[in-house]
């Protein structure tokens, strides 16, 4: 545990070493956050609430989500596939730990600088200027939070399997633009899981990625809590799970069919 | 008792060749061919082969990265590929052209950052640290990020690195390779001193002779993923080049000397070479018959380079 500790804090310090691309991060992240603002709220004036998000459920969700993008990280992750790819994965081989492990941790450590700055930056900048909805209790807060740490596990579950492909794929930045867009679509990150068709709702909230992004959203506006709340955060720690499985499986094959590319 | 054993080691690469759009061909490159070696405890080995000679690739099998396609090998009584995790406390692994340190740190925060990957007890890890700071002089640069420091810099910050949990075997792939003379020379006596005063066991894979010639009394040369050679390095220079050249400084300049069994193939003024053969004559007695015809004021004996030799080797082989 202490090893992992130290692990998280040198991918907190690793990441925190490029302020530049933090700031720049964080500026996008924020312009984005009036355009989608503005672009729900034109769709909700229109058409009244939609799958019963109001005006100020939109405005939490949209600075949220925007909060979240640096955080979850679930899109173009790919420094383990580069270090497979260019075969300095034989160093992290020669070490006493195992690889899943170690990156689960610096990926932790990753989240907490992003949450420092690209996480909270946005959501302070759309909470102070707007009217949103903020959960009613101090549980619900702490629901929201245990969900965000649910989502990065997941998150990184999913990546950690996309970024082992470089194993068997040379075209491995194909699959990495697969998942992005699915990231994209099936999160609910593009508009809320509540706005698609019924069918819909039901494949995405039973999917991994619902776990990245909506579920958190879910606790926080309330619109899952109580039973429900417990049902979403249950699923997000059985996904997170299942993929740490898959990931482990995926990485034994994955060594004995290594082939460390270069001198 | 041997730390390193491999017998009839031997790896294959697929690899597919494009040509045209969807056709490609399957090719079996056999990069490591039936290697079999050992190296007793406290041996320092060089492992010595042109570029894609197949020294990565039994490196990465040694330290159980790699699975062999036939053939067996221990490691510090492991069996690498099956037991890399525990295999990994005992060796040191430094791979020239990577890294084993945590670019954006500082290089002190990736030493600390091992010391708690290898579970080293502190003073144990402080101890070896403060060795190697002082040797590597590292002093001034612990602070400073690795990205920033230089190629030599960083080289020393990588035997450091493999060195902190007092591995009982070192594996060096290239470590000097990019490196200028004075960083090299740094290296190298580092290395020397390692070996004589640790009894580490060290098998440093190179393609540049200087580093063999300076640190080890054995090598093991491969070629084409097979072992070549296996011996000695005087052995080697005697069975491949069994001449030497006698160059003698004479008082006055004259006509080329002519003494039975050795052949004067240079003169320059009053200096002459003369080629001979080791079992025809040992160095001091052509001494004496020059001695006999001329009067030297200096001289020296020059050793074929081993550089040259290797080359005779390869040439032979093909
Ligand atoms: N990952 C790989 N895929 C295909 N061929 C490889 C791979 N790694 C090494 N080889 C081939 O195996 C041979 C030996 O390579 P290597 O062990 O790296 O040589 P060296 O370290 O002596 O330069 C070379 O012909 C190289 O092209
Ligand atoms: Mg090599």
């Amino acid at each position: 545990m202490l090893l992992d500790a130290h692990l998280i804090l040198a991918g907190f310090r690793s990441y925190a070493t490029y302020r530049a691309a933090t700031i720049a991060g964080l500026f996008t992240n924020i312009v984005f956050g009036f355009l989608r603002g503005a672009i729900l709220l034109a769709a909700i004036r229109q058409a009244g609430d939609i799958g019963g998000y109001s005006t100020t459920d939109a405005l939490a969700y949209v600075w949220l989500t925007q909060g979240l993008i640096a955080v979850i990280a679930i899109w173009n992750w790919n420094e383990l596939a580069l270090r497979i790819e260019s075969g300095d994965i034989a160093t992290d081989l020669t070490r006493p730990i195992d690889p899943q492990r170690y990156w689960l941790a610096r990926d932790f450590g990753r989240a907490a600088y992003a949450l420092c700055i690209r996480g909270i930056g946005p959501v302070a900048v759309g909470f102070v200027l707007f009217d949103v909805t903020v959960p009613p209790d101090v549980w619900q807060w702490m629901s929201f939070v245990v969900s965000v740490a649910l989502a990065v596990w997941i998150s990184f579950g999913l990546r950690f399997i996309v970024n082992l492909a470089p194993i068997w794929l040379r075209d491995w930045r194909g699959a990495l633009i697969v998942s992005n867009v699915l990231a994209t679509l099936m999160s609910g990150f593009l508009m809320p899981i509540a706005w698609f068709p019924h069918w819909a709702r039901v494949v995405m909230h039973a999917l991994p990625w619902a776990g990245t992004t909506q579920a958190p959203i879910d606790v926080f506006l309330g619109k899952a809590s109580g039973p429900s709340g417990i049902a979403t955060i249950g699923l997000q720690a059985a996904w997170g799970f299942a993929l740490f499985v898959c990931g482990r499986f995926a990485l034994i094959a994955g060594t004995r069919k290594l082939v460390v590319h270069g001198g | 008792m041997n730390v390193v054993e491999t017998h009839g080691l031997t790896k294959n690469f697929v690899v597919y060749e494009r040509n045209g759009l969807i056709r490609r061909t399957r090719e079996v490159r056999t990069a490591v061919a039936d290697v079999s070696f050992s190296v007793a405890a406290g041996e320092m080995v060089g492992y010595v082969g042109p570029n894609g000679a197949g020294k990565s690739t039994t490196v990465k099998i040694l330290t159980g990265i790699l699975v062999p396609d036939a053939g067996t090998c221990s490691v510090a009584g492991f069996v690498p590929h099956k037991r890399r995790l525990e295999l990994a406390r005992r060796i040191g692994v430094v791979f020239g052209q990577r890294s084993n340190l945590w670019w954006d740190l500082p290089l002190i925060e990736s030493f600390d950052l091992l010391r708690h990957l290898y579970r080293v007890d502190h003073q144990k890890h402080q101890a070896n640290l403060d060795e190697c700071v002082e040797r590597l002089a590292l002093e001034d640069v612990l602070k400073t990020p690795v990205r920033q420091l230089s190629l030599g810099q960083r080289m020393r910050g990588e035997l450091t690195a493999a060195l902190l949990h007092g591995p009982t075997v070192l594996f060096l792939d290239e470590p000097t390779i990019g490196l200028d003379v004075v960083s090299k020379a740094a290296v190298r006596d580092f290395l020397a001193d390692l070996n004589r005063d640790r009894n580490t066991t060290v098998l440093l894979t190179t393609h540049d002779l200087d580093d063999i010639e300076r640190l080890c009394k054995r090598l093991l040369i491969i070629d084409h993923g097979t072992v070549i050679y296996d011996g000695g390095l005087n052995e080697l220079r005697d069975e491949y080049e069994p001449y030497r050249t006698l160059v003698v400084d004479l008082v006055t300049s004259g006509s080329p000397l002519a003494i039975d069994g050795a052949e004067t193939v240079k003169v320059d003024g009053p200096r002459q070479w003369l080629r001979f053969h080791r079992d025809r004559y040992s160095a001091s007695e052509l001494i004496n018959r020059v001695g006999e015809v001329a009067e030297i004021r200096d001289l020296t004996i020059e050793e074929p380079d081993i550089e040259s030799v290797v080359a005779k080797i390869y040439t032979r082989q093909t």
